[in-house]
């Protein structure tokens, strides 16, 4: 993609042909051969990048026969293979599981990340710094080191196989904590003091006050914590024996090994799996990269 | 409560400040730092899940020095990382520069370069899994049929099947990237490129004296995500190998897929425990080191 390359006011060129669009209100008006083929370049490697998506939904909708054919339009697309794989209902059940937990984990997260992300950022008290570097370690601490403990932890307890069991390790982030912390930074304290004189006390001055100051980094933790929740697989994997207890990421995989090589089905489950979360992005698209943007940067 | 109300304002703000921490600091011990000492403790133990534990000493680690699957496994996790680290960083980089001047439908490119990281990686690695069969099924093969190009093993190789399943794991993550390298190109002031342009200076030194270094917090940022998510891959490799976990020879088996056999196929509990201190030390030492690699860097 070099060869688009460009030169930045050369004093040889010609202002004509300095085009830079960096210089933000300077762009030349008439596009030049540089910039359109940037532009094509750009937009061949954006269909490469969701080739693989298309590709899975063109082959959930075609015949078994027709899968060794390359072309993306299937010759005559049906929906066969989702009444196929929906029957037996278990991919219902799995997204009913997947969905309950992803949004019990969500609520829970932003209930508890941005209450201690508020403690450890207006108030002052002893214990507060311990607290904060406590918190700030976990960060170091991979899942996989933890799955262990946590297995023999739900053996000893009985949580192997409920939802519980799957979701107690997510339901607060240390990533969640200091994201909320960073925005409450920005809530002045002179809000805080004044909802103090109109008697409200503490947890309503959070509730009320300071909550709703930080909608954007609210959503933005939301959408982390539930796309992380529903593409979750290594512990629901662990902690999951029966097939009326799989998420989705863990069922889609036991139905992959179950049906083996007809790809066509093996498309249709990834297909049911990803569509979801691919059609909530293209509704709110600005919204959720401005939220990873936030919570990536921040976080 | 009757003292509640005797209590100054500062005394006040102390009972409800740990009030609110109550639940979380009980969540953090049990679930975070009770877990992690126990990784620790189980990995000088024997166990098998049933019976008792029994002390080993430093048995397991004196295992994991002299298995050769380990330093199979070592490898394989490094090979993710010095893989697809740089190739990540590179095309991302090279995709936001030319995304970031790029007004037409800007938008609608960003969305086509951002969809796959919305995808789950399991479902993307069974796709994945499909493009990579040999003729007549597997797309990939096909497309290098109808070219009449030879075809190529891609699952079935100890060579090609390591690089075969990072591709997918590059792919899903190049959105996130390319959107957080453009923001961090959106925050450089625009008065550097002009007074540039000014001096007359080319794209080149453009690049390499004003764009790179600013974006040096972007790019430790990017490095250090990125490295952490390779070093533990997982979800891709155990879709993409359900035949043969690992396979083939183990040559696409990262550490944290011999953790997961260790404990919950072998039930070698203590075993699995010292690969995940391992894994733990790995991680620690490649953030700091690149922190520090990175630090040193920017103050040439």
């Amino acid at each position: 993609m070099s060869i688009v390359s460009e030169r930045v006011g050369n004093p040889a060129t010609p202002p004509k042909a300095t085009s830079d669009t960096v210089f933000a209100g300077r762009a030349p008006k008439q596009a030049n051969m540089g910039q359109i083929l940037r532009w094509l370049i750009l937009f061949l490697g954006g269909l490469l990048m969701v080739a693989p998506i298309a590709y899975m939904i063109s082959t959930s909708l075609k015949w078994p026969h027709e899968i060794y054919n390359v072309k993306l339009i299937p010759d005559e697309p049906h929906l066969e293979n989702y009444t196929y794989v929906l029957e037996d209902g278990r991919f219902y059940l799995w997204f009913l599981n997947s969905i309950i937990i992803a949004l019990i984990t969500t609520v829970c997260n932003l209930f508890f990340d941005s209450l201690v992300g508020y403690t450890l950022c207006k108030f002052r008290f002893p214990g507060r710094y311990i607290v904060f570097i406590a918190i700030l370690s976990t960060l170091m601490i991979p899942t996989e080191m933890l799955v262990i403990p946590w297995y023999m932890m739900s053996q000893a307890f009985g949580w192997l196989d409920s939802y519980w069991g799957i979701m107690f390790p997510g339901l607060m982030t240390a990533f969640g904590t200091f994201l909320m912390k960073q925005f409450f930074e920005s809530v002045p304290d002179d809000f805080l003091e004044a909802a103090r004189i109109d008697g409200l006390n503490e947890f309503q001055i959070w509730w009320k006050v300071a909550m709703p100051l930080v909608k954007p980094a609210l959503a933005a933790l939301a959408i982390f914590v539930f796309l992380g929740n529903w593409t979750a697989f290594l512990w629901p994997l662990i902690v999951t024996n029966s097939v009326e207890m799989y998420t989705v990421p863990v069922g889609l995989s036991s139905f992959g090994d179950e049906v083996d090589v007809a790809w066509e089905l093996i498309a249709t489950g990834a297909a049911i799996s990803t569509l979801p979360t691919l059609i909530v992005f293209l509704i709110f698209q600005r919204f959720i990269i401005r939220g990873v943007v936030m919570a990536g940067l921040k976080g | 409560m009757p003292g509640y109300k005797n209590l100054s304002i500062r005394q006040k703000q102390i009972v409800w400040a740990w009030a609110f921490l109550a639940v979380p600091v009980v969540f953090y011990v049990v679930i975070r730092f009770y877990p992690t000492g126990s990784a620790f403790v189980t990995s000088f133990q024997e166990w098998n899940l049933l019976g008792t534990r029994a002390w080993t000493g430093l048995e397991n680690y004196e295992k994991l020095w002299n298995d050769p699957v380990f330093w199979k496994v070592f490898r394989n996790t490094f090979a993710y990382l010095i893989i697809g680290t740089p190739f990540s960083l590179v095309i991302s980089f090279v995709i936001a520069y030319h995304l970031d001047k790029t007004r037409f439908m800007h938008g609608f490119l960003r969305m086509l370069y951002f969809l796959p990281f919305m995808t789950s990686a399991v479902a993307m690695a069974w796709i994945w899994r499909w493009f990579y069969q040999p003729v007549p099924v597997g797309l990939f093969n096909n497309f290098l049929a109808s070219l009449g190009i030879p075809q190529i093993e891609f699952l079935n190789s100890t060579t090609n099947a390591l690089p075969s399943i990072l591709a997918p794991a590059v792919w899903a993550g190049l959105g996130f990237q390319v959107i957080i390298f453009m923001a961090g190109l959106r925050a450089i002031p625009v008065t550097y490129y002009e007074a540039a342009k000014i001096d007359g200076v080319g794209w080149w030194t453009v690049l390499t004296r004003i764009t790179l270094p600013l974006l040096k917090p972007t790019i430790v940022f990017i490095v250090v995500f990125s490295s952490i998510g390779f070093l533990r891959i997982f979800d891709h490799v155990f879709n993409m190998t359900t035949n043969n976990p690992g396979g083939p020879l183990n040559s696409t088996k990262p550490l944290v897929l011999m953790i997961y056999e260790t404990a919950f196929s072998d039930f070698d509990m203590g075993y699995a425990a010292a690969q995940t201190v391992v894994l733990f030390t790995i991680l620690l030492v490649v953030s700091l080191l690149q922190l520090w690699l990175l630090r040193g860097d920017a103050t040439k």
